[in-house]
């Protein structure tokens, strides 16, 4: 197979694209497909400050290089989400990429911070560990970067990502959720703006970047997923793909051209509803914001955290929604 | 040759020389869903693997909410 760019032998094929590329024409055209993201749906201007969601996987690690490399000042956030050596092991991955391109890593311990680790939530609220461990994420991720003043908050959803949640919100119809689905969700009141720039590369592309980048990343999953929805919505859309190359794309990114536009006016009815919780401040459409009371049932169910299981999948399955279905104060 | 498995982490010996497509649909696997690095770089379909090569096979799938 040779490079459709300079006609060297390739590296890899993507065959959506029906390319196939040798590395430097690779990582050439993982940055295009950023830098026109980022364009064009303004994600990023000249000059603002960006804060990465920084997990220690390949898509936070690839968004932030190419950010980096692209020219935009961006620094980097971890969360310690307290699930056990995972967690530890995925931090070490964070910080040896932070040192290697001399840039800032602020961490946040979740534990400290909010009185509970990941575990002993969802055991507390009965929740899946995925769907407390996303509330947690937003709530702490947008604090983060609004108490430390940056101008943009950037995570590494990828196609794969976007194109599995907006599955299960098409599944159960959820219209409000897919009228928050946007690759930029603008800054209001106590949110600042979040932005998605991989969503034109497939987790194989981030993947591959980082390898021929010679980033090293947590390859492990954490254990607390398996089996959950979204995992199984991605299983089944991949082999969609397998014999339908770019089908994933044409899904998401029609989404995103000819149906967002028309879900406009939700999402702006949704914004109009967010107050403030009375606790933290946050924006929230509830009295109490859904953190404040995932928090307060966790403090109230407290166990030991080396007593709970790191491997809960049981309480998968129990028609706990996950990633993209969330109440309006926790966009 | 030696390739190397994730999720659970082994090792298995395949024969080779073999295709990188053929590897894969003797281990079960879509193409789509894994990287296969040969030292420090990734091969295409279409790579003839030799019996002497070390290969990893590494997923690209990861989930839970981000």
């Amino acid at each position: 197979m040779k490079c459709r760019r300079c006609r060297e032998p390739a590296v890899i094929d993507v065959r959506r694209h029906r390319a196939a590329f040798c590395r430097d024409c690779f990582l050439h055209h993982c940055r295009e497909q950023v830098r026109r993201t980022v364009e064009k749906h303004k994600m990023i201007s000249p000059g603002e400050r960006a804060l990465v969601a920084v997990s220690g996987g390949k898509d936070s690690l690839a968004v932030w290089d190419l950010l980096l490399d692209l020219g935009h000042e961006a620094d980097g956030v971890y969360l310690g989400l307290g699930i056990g050596d995972y967690s530890e092991h995925s931090a070490v991955y964070a910080r040896d990429f932070a040192a290697a391109r001399g840039v800032a890593l602020v961490e946040v311990d979740v534990r400290a911070e909010a009185g509970f680790g990941i575990p002993e939530a969802s055991q507390a609220v009965r929740r899946s560990p995925c769907s407390a461990c996303g509330l947690s994420k937003r709530h702490l991720l947008n604090r983060a970067a609004r108490d430390r003043g940056y101008d943009v908050l950037v995570t590494g959803h990828n196609l794969d990502d976007e194109a599995a949640v907006l599955f299960g919100n098409v599944l159960h119809w959820q219209v409000d959720y897919l009228a928050r689905q946007r690759p930029v969700l603008p800054s209001t009141d106590g949110f600042v703006r979040r932005v998605k720039p991989l969503i034109r590369m497939s987790e194989r592309e981030t993947a591959a970047y980082c390898v021929l980048k010679g980033i090293d990343y947590v390859v492990e999953e954490c254990p607390m997923a398996a089996g959950n929805r979204h995992l199984r919505y991605k299983e089944t859309l991949g082999q969609m793909e397998e014999s339908s190359p770019g089908i994933k794309a044409d899904f998401y990114l029609g989404f995103i051209e000819r149906v967002l536009p028309l879900l406009d006016g939700v999402a702006e009815t949704e914004r109009g509803l967010v107050g403030e919780c009375s606790r933290c401040g946050s924006p929230s459409t509830a009295e109490v914001c859904a953190f404040c009371r995932l928090a307060e049932r966790a403090a109230a169910t407290a166990v030991p955290s080396d007593v709970l299981p790191l491997a809960v999948g049981q309480l998968d399955g129990a028609g706990i929604p996950l990633e993209g279905h969330r109440p309006a104060d926790e966009r | 040759m030696q390739v190397r498995l994730h999720n659970p982490k082994r090792t298995v010996d395949v024969d080779g020389p073999v295709r990188v497509d053929k590897l894969l649909r003797q281990l079960g696997l879509r193409r789509e869903a894994v990287l296969v690095i040969r030292g420090d770089s990734l091969v295409t379909g279409d790579a003839l693997l030799a019996a002497d090569d070390e290969i990893e096979i590494r997923p690209v799938i990861s989930g839970g909410a981000r």
